[in-house]
């Protein structure tokens, strides 16, 4: 067994009738990785959760997990596999215990193994108190807990979660996803959201899907040099003429916003603010802000995103 | 695994109204049947004697009761098949079992599993009905014997069809309709050549044909296969159909 990549996906499509909703993807994940899995609605996220998962067949391509190819020896491969889908599938009628006593069975863990599988899963998901309650009476957030609980409670070396906060409260989305962090360290994890700050705060690599494309993949670290913008954000009291400030070294273009505010783009080689402070002091400008710009991971999103549709916007330059 | 499945299947089956209701109002009514048909053989019973005929009260009694027994359950499977599917489908919990490492087969032949218990759990209560008459007299174990193995079958059938039809929609209403439709479609099939003398393929194909003989104490095997090839045939579609929700789209 191949212990460098737990999951393989290459060259996986699928198409609804003459829509194609996953375009030739490929990637893989390891033991130790949470993969955020990013994309505006309908990109393509829940179906290839779902085809991942063995709830959809994929038109083209190859899914291996944990060794096993997941059309060739499916059981197998889907008892390496949690998935907790959009929607928790719980049954309502039952209460915690039982639903997750179910769970046990269906996974084929041995009825002897089944109580302390289930009380570990509870322990994890923070469910201990409610083990005797209808799930149907459980807030939102503690069904999803369910939910959570019912995909890690045979320990599968891969878990694959879509959108596991949405519907939570703050409290209860920070639990998840420190719950998800901690679930990172043993198992492999693939995260799907439209939720940014979750991902910078959950995930050690992303993937950006877009009209069934992977449009980027690249790990947290690698995101953050994409994140160095080369741009100054300065306000000044006495502004200059713009020439004299474009003529300063590295300087590419300067941006009037009124008010003696100024945007500078610089080259990244050659950062120009010492140079300007000094100018500005010598020169009496009135410097009294100077912030260099962050392109956040939400401008990089946008700007990925919607660049077929229009032109790049300079912010993320 | 296929176990599992059933047994989860019949705890929600009975953690719902629903079933408790079904049972109840079937015994009421099968109980009101049977006690008029005991009336009516008492009423009968010297006449019967002197005019020499064979028929005991199994024939005059039991008989009718299972005969009847069959139509009630017509009406009443589809209510309890109608869930089966439809309902894990509109409530997205049937991810559940695709993501499980149970294959598509495990998962029919636990939920048909499940209603065929529930339907025979019906049928032993029906049965005790007659054999309560054994407090005061005997019974003819064979031809009850005959029409017990009939009901049971036709019951398994009317389930394979309840199961199909639920995996067809999301809409549980649809799935009794369509099982309601379909089993009277084949109860009624033999009307069609009636009168005609032989009534042909049509005839051949009725439910119904295959089940009057086991009330008469009949066992044939024919009848026997043609039921169980009948259930084979509407599990496959069911597999089938469960499939397509992977592949389709």
């Amino acid at each position: 067994m191949n212990d460098a990549a737990l999951v393989e996906v290459d060259d996986l499509s699928r198409s609804y009738g003459s829509i194609m909703a996953v375009n030739h993807i490929s990637f893989s994940i390891r033991r130790g990785q949470v993969l955020g899995f990013l994309g505006p609605n309908g990109a393509g996220k829940t179906t290839t959760m779902q085809i991942l998962s063995g709830n959809l067949a994929p038109s083209t391509g190859r899914i291996r997990i944990a060794g096993h190819d997941l059309l060739e020896a499916p059981h197998s491969a889907k008892q390496a596999i949690g998935y907790l889908p959009e929607q928790p599938p719980v049954y309502r009628e039952l209460t915690v215990d039982e639903y997750l006593d179910y769970c046990a069975g269906l996974n084929r863990i041995a009825r002897a193994k089944r109580r302390a599988a289930r009380e570990a899963a509870k322990m994890k998901c923070g469910l201990s108190d409610v083990g005797r309650r209808l799930i149907g009476n459980l807030s939102k957030g503690y069904q999803q807990r369910v939910g959570l609980a019912q995909a890690i409670i045979h320990m599968p070396p891969v878990i694959i979660l879509d959108e596991p906060t949405v519907g939570l409260d703050p409290i209860q989305i920070r639990e998840i996803r420190h719950l998800v962090r901690e679930l990172g360290k043993e198992h492999g994890v693939i995260l799907s959201t439209h939720i940014l700050p979750e991902v910078q705060a959950t995930c050690d690599w992303v993937q950006i899907i877009n009209k069934g494309s992977l449009v980027l993949n690249d790990s947290i670290e690698g995101l953050s040099r994409h994140m160095q913008s080369s741009a100054l954000s300065v306000a000044l009291r006495q502004p200059p003429d713009l020439g004299l400030i474009e003529s300063l070294p590295g300087i590419k273009s300067v941006q009037d916003e009124g008010n003696g505010h100024l945007r500078l783009f610089y080259d990244p080689e050659t950062d120009p603010t010492d140079a300007l402070v000094d100018l500005a002091v010598q020169k009496r400008w009135g410097l009294y802000e100077l912030q260099p710009e962050r392109a956040s991971l939400e401008d990089i999103f946008v700007h990925i995103t919607t660049e077929e549709r229009d032109s790049p916007k300079g912010n993320a330059a | 695994m296929i176990f599992t499945i059933a047994r989860n299947e019949l705890r929600r089956m009975f953690l719902s109204p629903l079933a408790w209701v079904i049972l109840a109002v079937v015994m009421a009514i099968l109980a009101f049947m049977f006690l008029s048909s005991v009336q009516y053989f008492v009423m009968i019973q010297s006449r019967l004697l002197s005019m020499g005929s064979e028929d005991g009260v199994t024939a005059v009694v039991v008989a009718p009761l299972l005969g009847n027994a069959a139509v009630v359950l017509l009406l009443v499977a589809p209510l309890v098949s109608m869930r089966l599917v439809a309902d894990e489908r509109r409530n997205k919990t049937l991810s559940l079992l695709f993501s499980a490492p149970v294959s598509m087969t495990e998962i029919v032949l636990g939920k048909y599993l499940s209603l065929v218990a529930f339907l025979w759990l019906i049928l032993a209560m029906v049965a005790l009905m007659p054999l309560s008459l054994l407090a005061g007299g005997t019974l003819d174990f064979g031809l009850f014997g005959a029409g017990l193995l009939g009901l049971a079958l036709l019951l398994a059938a009317f389930a394979a069809v309840g199961l199909f039809m639920s995996t067809l929609t999301q809409n549980q209403s649809v799935a009794a309709v369509g099982t309601f439709g379909l089993l009277l479609l084949f109860w009624i099939l033999d009307w069609a050549g009636r009168g005609s003398g032989a009534s042909g393929i049509l005839g051949y194909l009725s439910i119904l044909n295959h089940y009057e003989p086991f009330l008469q104490g009949i066992f044939d095997t024919s009848d026997a296969a043609y039921l169980v090839l009948f259930i084979l045939t509407f599990l496959m579609l069911s597999i089938r159909r469960l499939d397509m929700d992977r592949l389709g789209g």
